[in-house]
C-alpha cells in the first residue's frame, strides 16, 4: 500500500505532464490484449512524451515466470537485445535485485554501476514491472530505460504502474487459457482412454445418478432419442438393476466391492454378467462420489461353468476310473499268480497281493524273510532291467529262482514282462506276471517219471518183441524141421513101403502058388485057410498103397495129369469097374446125370479114385436100399457136383469130421462091424483139394449119406 | 553066381530046350526063387542072377529070352545094368521087364530111360508076371 500512495504522489507531482498523454497511453494498453504489444507501446510512449532514446521491455513468459526476455525495444537493434535473457534465479545479479526489489534502481547515479545490458548504457533506470496485488512470487517483467534522469525515472514509474498490472493481468490470463486447453487436452484423453476401455466404466453420486459414464457404460445404460422400444426398455432394465446394486453397495461399508451384476445386452437382448468393482471417491469440491467398473464375466461365466462341468465330469471319470481300479485291483489280487508293474527305473510301482508276499516283508518279519524279500527284487529286477536294454523287443519270458519268503521254500517261477510303451514309443512302464512252476516242475518230474517207465515198457515190449522174433525164428525153423522132417517121414514111408512091399511079393505069391497048385493039390480046411492068408495079405497091400499115396500128397510127390474128358464116361467107367461089387451088394445102384455138362480139365485118374471111394464106401455101409450117382453144373461158382447118395447107415453129426481123418472110421474099436484102413475119406479130401476142389457131406443116421464132390470146370494148377 | 537050378538042357528033358530062357534079377532071393518056380512050372527055363554084375554076366554067357530086371540091386543097380545090357549088341535085343517095389514117380520114368521094356510094379503075382512075359515073347 506504501507504493501505491508513492505512485500516486509522483502522479500529482507530474501533473504537468499532458494528462491526455497518460489517457492515450491507458486507451493504447487497453486497446490490445498482446502483452508485446502492450510493452511497445508503453515505450513507444516513453520515448515521444519524455525523450527517452532506448529502452528494453523484459517479460517473463507464462511457463517460466523466472526468465525474462525482451518482448519490446526502443532505439536498440532488435539482434542485440533478443539474445539477452535475465534469470531470476541468479540472485547475484544486480538487474535481479533491482527486479525484485520495491521501486526502481537507478544506475550510474550515486556510484552505483550500471551492469551490461543490450542499451550498453552507463546510465540505466530500473523499473520492475509488477501487478496491482502482490499475488505473483516474482514481477511480470521490467522495463529498462538508458537514462538517469529524476523526471524519466518518475515518468517511467507511472508506466510501469500502468503496465505492470495490465501484463500481469494478461499474463494471468493467458496462462489460464493456457491451462484450460491443457485440462481439456487431458481430459479428452482421459475420456478416450476411459472410452477406450471395453468394460464400462461410471462415475455416480451418492444418489446413484450417472454423472460420468464411458461409451461401453452408456450403450449400456443411456438411451437416445432415436433407440428403439426393446433397447430402451432394455435399458432402463439395466439402470434399474445397476441403481439397485449401487444402492446396496451405499447400504453397505465404504471399502472397495466386488459385486456380480447381471444385466442385458440392449443390442441382442442376450444376458451379460458384469462383474461390479465399486470404490468409493471422496471429492472436497465434487462431493462423495462412486467409481464403478464392470467387468464382462459372461464368457468367464461360460468358461467357469464349463470347468465346473467339466470339473463335474472329471470327478465322475475319476469315480469311474476309481471304480475301474478298485475293480481291477480286485481283479488283479485275486489272480493267484503274482503281477508287477515296474517303471523305467525298474522300481516296483504297484503289485497285486500275491507279488507282495513276495516282494514286501512285514516290518516285524524276521531279518531271514527281509534278505529273501531283497533278493527276489535284486533277480526280478535283473530281469526286468534286461528287457529295457532290449530295445527291440516288446516281450521276454524267462525263468527265475525265488524264494518264498514265509517258508523259505524255493519257489521257481516262470515270469513274463511286457512292455508299456507311450504313444511317443517311450517305454513307460514293464508289466511282469510270474507263474509258479513249481507244479509245473513236478508234473514234469512226474512226466518224466512216465516217460522213464514208458520207455522202460518200451524196452521190455521192444524185449519181449525181440524175443518174440526169436521164438518165431525158433518156430520157423522148427518149422523147417518139422517140414524136413515131415519130408523125411514122406521119404521113410514110401521106403517103408517098399520094404513092406517086398517081403508082401512074396507072401502073395507063394500064397498065389499054392492056391493055384504048384505045389500039389490042397485039403479044403488048407485051402480055405490059405484064402484068408491071401485076403488079409491083399488088405494089408490096399493100406500100404493108402499109406503111400498120403505120403506122396503129403510130400508133393503126387503127380497131376490134367486132361479134358466128358464126366458121364468117366460115370460109366466107375460104374463098370465096380459092377463085381455091386452086383454082390444086391443093391439098386443108379446114375442120374445132367444133360449139357460141359467137359471137365482136370485129373481124371484122380476124380475117378476119389468117385470110386465114394461108391465103395456107400455099398459097404448101406445094407440095404439103393445107391445113385448124380451129377450137376453149378453155374454161379462154375463148378461141377459129383454126388453119391445112399439109403445106408449114415453119419452122426459129431463124426462128421472125424470121418474125413486119417485112419478113421466111425467106429474105430477093433470089433468095428466094417473093415478097411480108414484112409479112403482122407485120402478123397487130400486129392479134391489138389483139384481145387472140396467134399461134403449130407447125412442122417439110419436114413443115408450124401457125399458130393465140388470141383471147378478147369484146375488152375499146371 | 550060377543058377543054382541048371538048364533044363541039363536035365536031359530035349523039349525043355526050346522053352525061352528068362533071366530073374533080384537080390531078395524068396521072390527070385519063387517067380523061378512058377515058370519052371509053367514051361519056362529060367535062370538066376542076385546083383547086377552077375545080371551082365549071366546075359552075356547065356543069351536069355527075356530078362525081368529088379531096379535096387546091391552093386552095379538094375538101371546101370539095363543101359549096359541096351548098350551090348549081344544083349541089345533082349526084353527088358523092370520090376521094383518103389511106387514112386521117378522109377518107372528111370527105368524107361535106362531102357527097360515094361515095368511093373511089385506086388506081382507070379501068374500076373508070367502075362507080362508071354506077352512080351509074343511081340
Amino acid at each position: 500500500m506504501k507504493q501505491h500512495a508513492a505512485l500516486r504522489t509522483t502522479a500529482r507531482r507530474r501533473a504537468n505532464v499532458d494528462a491526455s498523454d497518460r489517457l492515450k497511453l491507458s486507451e493504447a494498453l487497453l486497446g490490445s490484449d498482446d502483452l508485446a504489444t502492450c510493452a511497445q507501446r508503453s515505450l513507444d510512449w516513453l520515448g515521444r512524451t519524455v525523450g527517452v532514446a532506448r529502452a528494453v521491455c523484459l517479460v517473463g513468459s507464462a511457463d517460466h515466470v523466472t526468465v525474462l526476455r525482451p518482448v519490446a525495444s526502443l532505439g536498440v537493434r532488435g539482434g542485440r537485445v533478443d539474445s539477452f535473457v535475465l534469470d531470476l534465479e541468479a540472485h547475484n545479479d544486480p538487474l535481479v535485485a533491482a527486479t525484485v526489489g520495491l521501486g526502481a534502481s537507478v544506475f550510474g547515479r550515486n556510484g552505483r554501476v550500471a551492469p551490461t545490458t543490450p542499451l550498453q548504457s552507463g546510465r540505466l533506470i530500473a523499473v520492475p514491472l509488477q501487478g496491482r496485488q502482490t499475488l505473483e512470487e516474482y514481477p511480470v517483467g521490467l522495463l529498462l530505460i538508458a537514462s538517469a534522469d529524476a523526471e524519466i525515472e518518475a515518468q517511467a514509474r507511472w508506466v510501469a504502474s500502468l503496465l505492470g498490472p495490465r501484463l500481469t493481468a494478461l499474463r494471468t490470463h493467458q496462462r489460464r487459457e493456457a491451462n484450460e486447453r491443457r485440462i481439456l487436452r487431458e481430459r479428452t484423453l482421459l475420456y478416450n482412454i476411459i472410452n477406450a476401455v471395453t468394460d464400462p466404466i461410471l462415475l455416480t453420486d451418492t444418489e446413484g445418478r450417472i454423472t460420468v459414464a464411458n461409451a461401453r457404460a452408456e450403450a449400456l445404460l443411456s438411451a437416445g432419442e432415436d433407440e428403439s422400444e426393446g433397447r430402451r426398455r432394455a435399458i432402463a432394465l439395466n439402470n434399474m438393476l445397476f441403481s439397485s446394486a449401487l444402492t446396496r453397495r451405499a447400504i453397505e461399508g465404504a471399502e472397495p466391492w466386488r459385486h456380480e451384476l447381471l444385466l442385458v445386452d440392449p443390442v441382442d437382448g442376450s444376458d451379460l454378467l458384469f462383474e461390479l468393482l465399486s470404490t468409493v471417491t471422496v471429492d472436497p469440491r465434487e462431493g462423495t462420489g462412486i467409481v464403478s467398473i464392470l467387468r464382462n464375466v459372461t464368457d468367464l461365466r461360460r468358461a467357469t461353468q464349463e470347468i465346473e462341468e467339466n470339473y463335474r465330469k472329471l470327478r465322475l471319470a475319476e469315480a469311474d476310473a476309481r471304480a475301474e481300479r478298485d475293480r481291477l485291483d480286485l481283479i488283479i489280487d485275486s489272480v493267484a499268480d503274482p503281477i508287477l508293474v515296474t517303471d523305467s527305473n525298474a522300481n516296483i510301482v504297484m503289485m497285486n497281493a500275491p507279488a507282495e508276499r513276495l516282494f514286501t516283508a512285514d516290518p516285524d518279519a524276521g531279518a531271514e524273510a527281509r534278505r529273501t524279500v531283497q533278493a527276489n527284487d535284486a533277480h526280478f529286477s535283473s530281469f526286468v532291467s534286461n528287457l529295457f536294454f532290449e530295445p527291440g523287443a516288446m516281450r521276454r519270458g524267462g525263468a527265475i529262482g525265488l524264494v518264498d519268503p514265509r517258508t523259505g521254500a524255493p519257489l521257481p517261477v516262470e515270469a513274463i514282462s511286457g512292455k508299456i510303451v507311450s504313444e511317443h514309443g517311450e517305454v513307460t512302464a514293464i508289466v511282469t506276471i510270474l507263474h509258479d512252476r513249481t507244479q509245473e516242475l513236478e508234473r514234469e518230474h512226474l512226466y518224466e517219471q512216465l516217460k522213464r517207465a514208458s520207455s522202460e515198457l518200451e524196452q521190455k515190449v521192444r524185449e519181449a518183441t525181440a524175443e518174440l522174433t526169436r521164438q518165431n525164428e525158433l518156430l520157423r525153423r522148427s518149422h523147417f524141421e518139422i517140414e524136413q522132417a515131415s519130408a523125411a517121414k514122406s521119404q521113410f514111408l514110401a521106403n517103408m513101403s517098399h520094404e513092406f512091399r517086398t517081403p508082401l511079393n512074396a507072401i502073395l505069391g507063394y500064397t498065389s502058388m499054392l492056391l493055384k497048385g504048384v505045389t500039389g493039390e490042397l485039403t479044403p480046411h488048407q485051402r480055405r485057410n490059405l484064402e484068408r492068408v491071401d485076403s488079409n495079405a491083399h488088405h494089408l497091400l490096399a493100406i500100404i498103397n493108402d499109406i503111400l499115396d498120403i505120403s506122396r500128397i503129403e510130400a508133393g510127390k503126387m503127380p497131376l495129369t490134367v486132361t479134358k474128358f466128358e464126366l458121364k464116361d468117366l460115370v460109366a467107367e466107375v460104374l463098370a469097374e465096380v459092377e463085381p461089387i455091386i452086383s454082390r451088394s444086391r443093391l439098386a445102384v443108379t446114375s442120374q446125370l445132367e444133360s449139357d455138362m460141359p467137359p471137365l480139365k482136370t485129373d481124371r485118374q484122380k476124380v475117378k479114385q476119389i468117385v470110386i471111394n465114394f461108391l465103395t464106401n456107400a455099398i459097404k455101409f448101406t445094407p440095404q436100399g439103393s445107391v445113385e450117382v448124380r451129377t450137376h453144373f453149378v453155374p454161379e461158382r462154375d463148378q461141377i457136383a459129383i454126388a453119391v447118395a445112399d439109403t445106408g447107415i449114415g453119419v452122426s453129426t459129431e463124426d462128421r469130421e472125424r470121418i474125413f481123418e486119417d485112419f478113421r472110421q466111425a467106429d474105430n474099436s477093433p470089433t468095428r462091424e466094417y473093415t478097411g484102413a480108414g484112409l479112403g475119406l482122407a485120402i478123397c479130401r487130400r486129392l479134391a483139394g489138389m483139384l481145387d476142389g472140396n467134399i461134403t457131406l449130407e447125412s442122417e443116421v439110419g436114413r443115408g449119406s450124401t457125399f458130393v464132390l465140388f470141383l471147378p470146370r478147369e484146375v488152375r494148377r499146371a | 553066381m550060377s543058377p543054382r537050378r541048371p538048364p533044363a538042357s541039363k536035365d536031359g528033358r530035349p523039349a525043355a530046350a526050346k522053352s525061352p530062357l528068362i533071366l530073374i534079377v533080384d537080390d531078395f532071393a524068396d521072390n527070385r526063387e519063387m517067380y523061378t518056380q512058377f515058370l519052371e512050372f509053367s514051361g519056362f527055363r529060367v535062370a538066376e542072377a542076385q546083383n547086377g554084375h552077375e545080371a551082365l554076366a549071366q546075359a552075356f554067357q547065356l543069351t536069355p529070352d527075356l530078362i525081368v530086371m529088379d531096379l535096387s540091386l546091391p552093386g552095379l543097380d538094375g538101371w546101370e545094368a539095363t543101359r549096359r545090357l541096351k548098350a551090348d549088341d549081344r544083349t541089345r535085343g533082349i526084353p527088358i521087364i523092370a520090376l521094383t517095389g518103389h511106387a514112386l514117380a521117378g522109377h518107372s520114368k528111370g527105368a524107361m530111360d535106362a531102357g527097360c521094356d515094361a515095368f511093373i510094379i511089385k506086388p506081382c503075382l507070379p501068374e500076373r508076371l508070367m502075362e507080362e512075359i508071354k506077352s512080351m515073347l509074343k511081340g
